[in-house]
């Protein structure tokens, strides 16, 4: 059995579905993320674990154990929110030895395990400090040692790095990585950065109108989403309509004017993506899909490039290896493998049914 | 013109009306309490300390300003108790409520002093509601008069003043982010810790400014004193008054005046500096 079950779980308001019967399990020690934009239920998902919503219908079992009428303050979960939400009128220090004043912990113990960590998070030297005069990071830091002092059995993370700005809030994502593996604490995120995501997370729970999409790890949910809106939430995609074709006698799936050879792989039907990264520009070929450079960003490492062509605009993305990039205005042949096309939605429903 | 000048130009019309209708005044108080004053002879111009000390060396004063003082830490400790509660019951009130009890506790500031304070005579009176339904209930076998009691002034003066309290408290409450408040229910505290350890420490420098209009406000009430407490047990206020308007003994009366504000400055003043000094660097 595994660690935290969400069996059915649901949430009405009125005749609105924030949750329609979300199923998950969670082994221990695994880190879960929740993505998916907003409003698409992964909060109250959280909300629902942590005890401050109560679901209409489904169960939440965490080791063994039914949670439903377990009140949140006895749930014994870590929580880290968005907004951080130190008490403002204590230290960091103070902050820290809440949770343990409040399991009825010893004078001398509170101060050392607070002290610990504060250690872990990196911020020993704040110990005194009061909310009020610290940076986002460092509150954000005291927020994740407060939630794990209490060793809790599990840990919540609400969009914890959002309000934090893009350098600082990589930093962290590693740091929390790697605290996160140190103590072994398991995870559930939520989040609607699919960076945040694919870079934390053992696996990734892809949400949409308070249903699951898909739930991959971040490798294979990048690869292969099983839908138009997980491919498009997670990471840049092409969508494109295919048709069967024979090419001077090889089967062939038809793009435009592109005929790609798939070499004995199935046909896909309906719908496929093609990640920007996987598009290459090469010669005129019948295999290759001609367009015209409508315009090319240069990100440092990379080449952002739009295209267009006659299954309209396709975005192109080039590593910055040395290899030039066509100028704007200029005709290009666009050119990917078989293996890159990823059948969506009505290619997966053809098959289920 | 020039850009020193200017904000001085601007505020001239402002500092003439304070010059001319709080500056003037005030100091011709001043001025008065150090005159003498002849039963026969009315206000001598002179400059003598004897109302002055007539206040400081006579009993019936002291009790006056002890009264005064008492019954306004009184109506401050009751406000700051039962403005609190309300102000957090309100911000835990859902929308169409929150905006209607609001306007309930409000209320009473949109109708005069003298109205309020007249529905509370009626009250109070031996023959009033309080008594006969004491009397009903048996909890009194006497009538049970509150009108011309210290007890039955605070009970009005805190009617009176509470909204103030109110709505400090209320500002203060919005401030909190509510997820402190599920922060430190995730962390094991009951409802009650999270109140006392979490919601209340948050609320105090609200708590506290409320606290110094309140008493400010309570020391020197004068229509609710007046009413309710009479000429029998008189405050600072009424004596002051009393001796402008009734004795016409307008040195003494200047006196008083004085020596509640000053009381009063440095009373609030002291209040101010600990609020600065120990909030401030909290919260910015």
């Amino acid at each position: 059995m595994s660690y935290l079950v969400l069996n059915g779980l649901s949430k009405r308001y009125g005749d609105m579905v924030a949750v329609d019967s979300l199923s998950l399990s969670v082994e221990q020690g695994e880190f879960i993320s929740l993505l998916g934009p907003s409003g698409c239920g992964k909060t109250t998902t959280l909300q629902m674990i942590a005890g401050f919503i109560e679901p209409t219908a489904g169960s939440i079992v965490l080791a063994g154990r039914d949670l439903s009428r377990v009140p949140a303050n006895k749930r014994g979960l870590g929580l880290v929110f968005q907004n951080y939400a130190l008490f403002p009128h204590m230290t960091a220090a103070q902050n820290v030895a809440f949770g343990l004043e409040m399991q009825g912990l010893g004078k001398q113990e509170r101060i050392r395990r607070a002290g610990d960590a504060l250690e872990m998070v990196g911020l020993a030297h704040l110990a005194d400090r009061h909310p009020a005069r610290m940076s986002g990071g460092q509150q954000q830091r005291v927020a994740l040692a407060r939630a794990l002092v209490i060793k809790p059995s599990m840990l919540l993370l609400d969009e914890p790095l959002s309000n934090l700005d893009a350098k600082l809030r990589e930093e962290m994502q590693l740091e929390l990585r790697a605290i996160q593996r140190t103590v072994g604490t398991t995870t559930v995120l939520v989040t609607h950065d699919q960076s945040e995501a694919l870079a934390l997370s053992d696996r990734i729970v892809v949400m949409n109108h308070g249903r699951v999409e898909q739930v991959a790890d971040p490798y294979s949910a990048y690869e292969d989403p099983v839908s138009r809106f997980v491919g498009g939430f997670l990471g840049k995609a092409n969508v494109f309509a295919v048709e069967a074709a024979q090419h001077e006698g090889q089967a062939c799936a038809r793009i435009g004017e592109a005929h790609v050879a798939l070499d004995g792989r199935p046909m896909p039907i309906g719908q496929v993506i093609v990640r920007p990264e996987k598009i290459t520009f090469g010669e005129a070929s019948a295999s290759a899909l001609p367009g015209k450079m409508r315009a090319r960003v240069f990100q440092g490492n990379h080449w952002l490039c739009q295209v267009e062509t006659s299954v309209g605009e396709v975005l192109v993305i080039r590593q910055n290896d040395g290899i030039p990039v066509p100028p704007e205005g200029s005709a290009v042949h666009l050119r990917w493998h078989a293996p890159d096309m990823r059948p969506v939605e009505a290619a997966r429903k053809g098959l289920a049914s | 013109m020039n850009a020193r000048a200017n904000p001085w130009l601007l505020s001239t019309p402002a500092l003439l009306v304070y010059a001319v209708f709080l500056i003037a005044p005030l100091l011709m108080v001043f001025v008065i309490s150090f005159y003498d004053f002849k039963f026969m002879g009315g206000m001598q111009p002179t400059f003598i300390w004897k109302n002055y000390i007539q206040v400081f060396s006579d009993h019936y004063y002291h009790q006056i300003f002890l009264r005064t003082y008492g019954v306004a830490i009184l109506v401050t400790l009751a406000c700051a108790v039962l403005g609190t509660f309300e102000a957090y019951v309100l911000s835990r009130m859902r929308n169409p409520w929150k905006g209607l009890f609001l306007m309930v506790v409000l209320g009473p500031l949109l109708t005069s002093v003298v109205v309020r304070t007249l529905g509370w005579a009626l009250l109070f009176g031996s023959t009033g509601l309080i008594s006969k339904t004491l009397m009903a209930v048996g909890l009194a076998s006497r009538p049970v008069s509150l009108m011309y009691t210290d007890l039955g002034m605070g009970i009005a003066l805190t009617h009176v003043l509470v909204p103030f309290m109110v709505i400090s408290v209320w500002a203060s409450l919005q401030r909190i982010n509510p997820a402190t408040e599920a922060a430190a229910l995730s962390l094991g505290a009951s409802q009650f810790t999270v109140m006392r350890r979490v919601i209340v420490p948050q609320i105090v420098p609200g708590i506290l400014s409320g606290s110094i209009m309140v008493f400010a406000m309570a020391a020197s009430a004068f229509a609710t004193p007046a009413i309710i407490a009479g000429r029998r047990l008189q405050t600072v206020a009424t004596a002051a008054y009393d001796e402008f308007l009734n004795t016409l003994n307008w040195p003494l009366g200047a006196a008083l005046a004085v020596l509640l504000l000053i009381s009063m400055v440095i009373v609030l003043l002291a209040a101010n500096r600990v609020v600065e000094r120990r909030y401030g660097a909290i919260f910015n």
